[in-house]
C-alpha cells in the first residue's frame, strides 16, 4: 500500500470513527462509512491539510471513495 | 387559537438531569449542596494572567461513577467534535432527565408528542472564540463545516430530538440569564396548551474561556476580590461581595402532561404551577433601580398560580453576588411579601454553583424541587454580614429544615428580561 493511501486511510478511520478494517479502497464514505455531507467536506479539509494540496469544491464533490481520494492526491502530488 | 371550551392541562415533573460545578446527578449534586460544600475553583483550561477574575465554577471532569462529567459516556467521540462544550453538557442532563423519568418511547405517536426545548444565554462561544482565530489568521478556509452547527443555541434541542427521535416542538429560548426559566416555563406552557404531552427542558452554558470571562470583566460583572480564595468568591447579600463568579453547565428537566404521567405510573417530583415574565424597559445590563421588573415578575407568577404570597415558604433568588443587584430583588421580595416575609426563606445557591448564566434557572428548577421534596432551605454560603437587614431569612451558610410545599424561582437577565416560575408539591 501506498504511503497516500496508507494516510489517507488513518484520516478517514479517525475522522468518521469506523474500524480500520472497513477502510477499503472501495469504501464509500456516505454508503459504507456512515458519513453525511457535512462529515465529507471536513474529511476534504482534513486530507487537504495533512497532504498540503488543495482540493478545488468541484474535485471535492466527485471524491466519494477512499480509492477517489488516493488517486486524486497521487495524481496532484506527481504534478 | 384554542377551541372553545379548552381549558389549560396540569404539568408536572417527571425527570431531573443535572451537570454541574458540584458535579453530576440531581441527588448527589443536592447532598454537596445542603452540605455547604462549593464548586468554585481556581479557573484550569486556559491562561488567566490579564484577566482580572480568576474563579469560576467548572464541571469537574472525570466518569460518571464519580459523580463526574466525561462527555464520551454520553456522546460518540466523532459526534463531540460537532458540538460545543454547551451542547455536549446539555446533551448530558437530558439524558440524565430522560433516563430518570423513564420516558423513552418508541411509538411514533408518543415520539410526536414529545418535545425538546432547551436554551442558553450565549451558545458555542468557546467554538466561536477558536474559529474566530482561523479568520484572524487569514486561513478562512480551514472554518470547519461543523462550525455554526456546533455554535446555535437551538442545536441543543435538535441533538437531544436526534438521539431520542422526539419530533414534537423543538425550539429555544435565548434571554440571557433567565434562559433557564423561560425555558422551562414555555415548555410547561406547550404543554398547558396541547402542543406536546412531553417537554424535555432547560438551559446549558459553557462560556468559561477567554471570550466569556474577559467580556464579562470588561463589563465589570465579575468577582475579582476572591481569586486567592474561590470558595469565598459568591456571597450573595454579604456586604463583601463584589460581583457574580461564572459557572456552567446545564439543567435539564422532564415536563409531562399530569394525567399522562398517572397513566403511565411515572415518579411525580412536584407541578410546575406558576410562570410569570416581565421586562424593566430600563437599561442594558443594570436591573430597573426599583426592583419593578422582578416584582412584576414574581407577582405574574404568583397570579398564573393563583398561590398568595403567603403559601410561599421558599424562595430560590436570583442572587448573583453583584453589588446593585442582590438588595434590588430583596427589595422587591420584600415588597411583595409583606407581612409574610418574616416567615419566608430565601437563599441565592449561586454561593455554591456560581453563576451558571442561561443554565442558572434550569439547575436552580431542579434545587426549588429538591427543597420541596426534602423539606430543606439549601444555604447562601459566604453570607457572614448581609449588607442590610431584612426580615426574610436568607439561610445564610447552613442549610435549614422547614416544612417546604411552594417554592418561586427567580432568573433575570441582561436587557432586562425577568422571569420566575413557581414550583408545588403533589
Amino acid at each position: 500500500m501506498s504511503e497516500v493511501a496508507d494516510k489517507v486511510k488513518k484520516i478517514v478511520v479517525e475522522h468518521l470513527g469506523v474500524e480500520e478494517s472497513k477502510v477499503t479502497e472501495t469504501a464509500s464514505f456516505i454508503d459504507d462509512l456512515g458519513a453525511d455531507s457535512l462529515d465529507t467536506v471536513e474529511l476534504v479539509m482534513a486530507f487537504e491539510e495533512a497532504f498540503g494540496v488543495e482540493i478545488p469544491d468541484d474535485a471535492a464533490e466527485k471524491i466519494g471513495t477512499v480509492k477517489d481520494a488516493i488517486d486524486f492526491i497521487e495524481k496532484q502530488k506527481a504534478a | 387559537m384554542f377551541a372553545q371550551g379548552f381549558a389549560p392541562r396540569r404539568v408536572v415533573v417527571t425527570g431531573m438531569g443535572i451537570v454541574s460545578p458540584l458535579g453530576v446527578g440531581a441527588d448527589h449534586v443536592w447532598g454537596r449542596l445542603v452540605a455547604g460544600e462549593s464548586g468554585i475553583s481556581a479557573i484550569q483550561g486556559f491562561d488567566v494572567k490579564d484577566l482580572p477574575a480568576k474563579v469560576a465554577g467548572q464541571v469537574p471532569a472525570g466518569s460518571r461513577a464519580d459523580n463526574r462529567f466525561d462527555p464520551s459516556e454520553y456522546i460518540p467521540v466523532k459526534e463531540q467534535k460537532k458540538m460545543d462544550r454547551f451542547i455536549q453538557l446539555a446533551y448530558a442532563a437530558a439524558v440524565e432527565a430522560v433516563q430518570d423519568s423513564g420516558w423513552e418511547p418508541e411509538d411514533e405517536p408518543s415520539r410526536e408528542r414529545t418535545g425538546v426545548m432547551i436554551g442558553s444565554g450565549i451558545g458555542g462561544l468557546e467554538t466561536i472564540q477558536e474559529t474566530a482565530k482561523l479568520v484572524a489568521e487569514g486561513r478562512t478556509r480551514r472554518i470547519s463545516p461543523f462550525f455554526i452547527p456546533a455554535s446555535l443555541v437551538n442545536l441543543a434541542s435538535g441533538h437531544v430530538s436526534i438521539r431520542y427521535g422526539f419530533k414534537g416542538p423543538n425550539h429555544s429560548a435565548v434571554t440571557a440569564c433567565a434562559t433557564g426559566v423561560h425555558a422551562i416555563g414555555d415548555a410547561a406552557r406547550l404543554i398547558a396548551l396541547d402542543d406536546a404531552d412531553v417537554m424535555v427542558a432547560g438551559g446549558a452554558e459553557a462560556a468559561i474561556c477567554e471570550l466569556g470571562i474577559g467580556g464579562f470583566c470588561a463589563a465589570r460583572a465579575l468577582s475579582t476580590a476572591f481569586n486567592d480564595t474561590p470558595a469565598k468568591a459568591s456571597r450573595p447579600w454579604d456586604k463583601d461581595r463584589d460581583g457574580f463568579v461564572m459557572g456552567e453547565g446545564s439543567g435539564v428537566l422532564v415536563l409531562e402532561e399530569y394525567e399522562h404521567a398517572k397513566a403511565r405510573g411515572a415518579k411525580i417530583y412536584a407541578e410546575v404551577v406558576g410562570y410569570g415574565m416581565s421586562g424593566d424597559a430600563y437599561h442594558i445590563t443594570s436591573p430597573s433601580e426599583t426592583g419593578d421588573g422582578a416584582f412584576r415578575s414574581m407577582r405574574n407568577a404568583l397570579r398564573s398560580a393563583g398561590v398568595a404570597p403567603s403559601e410561599v415558604q421558599y424562595v430560590n433568588a436570583h442572587g448573583t453576588s453583584t453589588q446593585v443587584g442582590d438588595n434590588i430583588e430583596l427589595s422587591a421580595v420584600e415588597r411583595l411579601w409583606a407581612e409574610a416575609g418574616n416567615k419566608l426563606a430565601m437563599s441565592s445557591t449561586k454561593s455554591a454553583t456560581g453563576h451558571l448564566l442561561g443554565a442558572a434557572g434550569a439547575i436552580e428548577a431542579i434545587f426549588s424541587i429538591q427543597a420541596i421534596r426534602t423539606n430543606t432551605a439549601p444555604p447562601t454560603l459566604n453570607l457572614e454580614e448581609p449588607s442590610r437587614e431584612t426580615v426574610i431569612d436568607l439561610v445564610a451558610k447552613e442549610a435549614q429544615s422547614r416544612k417546604i410545599d411552594v417554592v418561586l424561582s427567580n432568573s433575570f437577565g441582561f436587557g432586562g428580561t425577568n422571569a420566575s416560575v413557581v414550583f408545588k408539591r403533589v
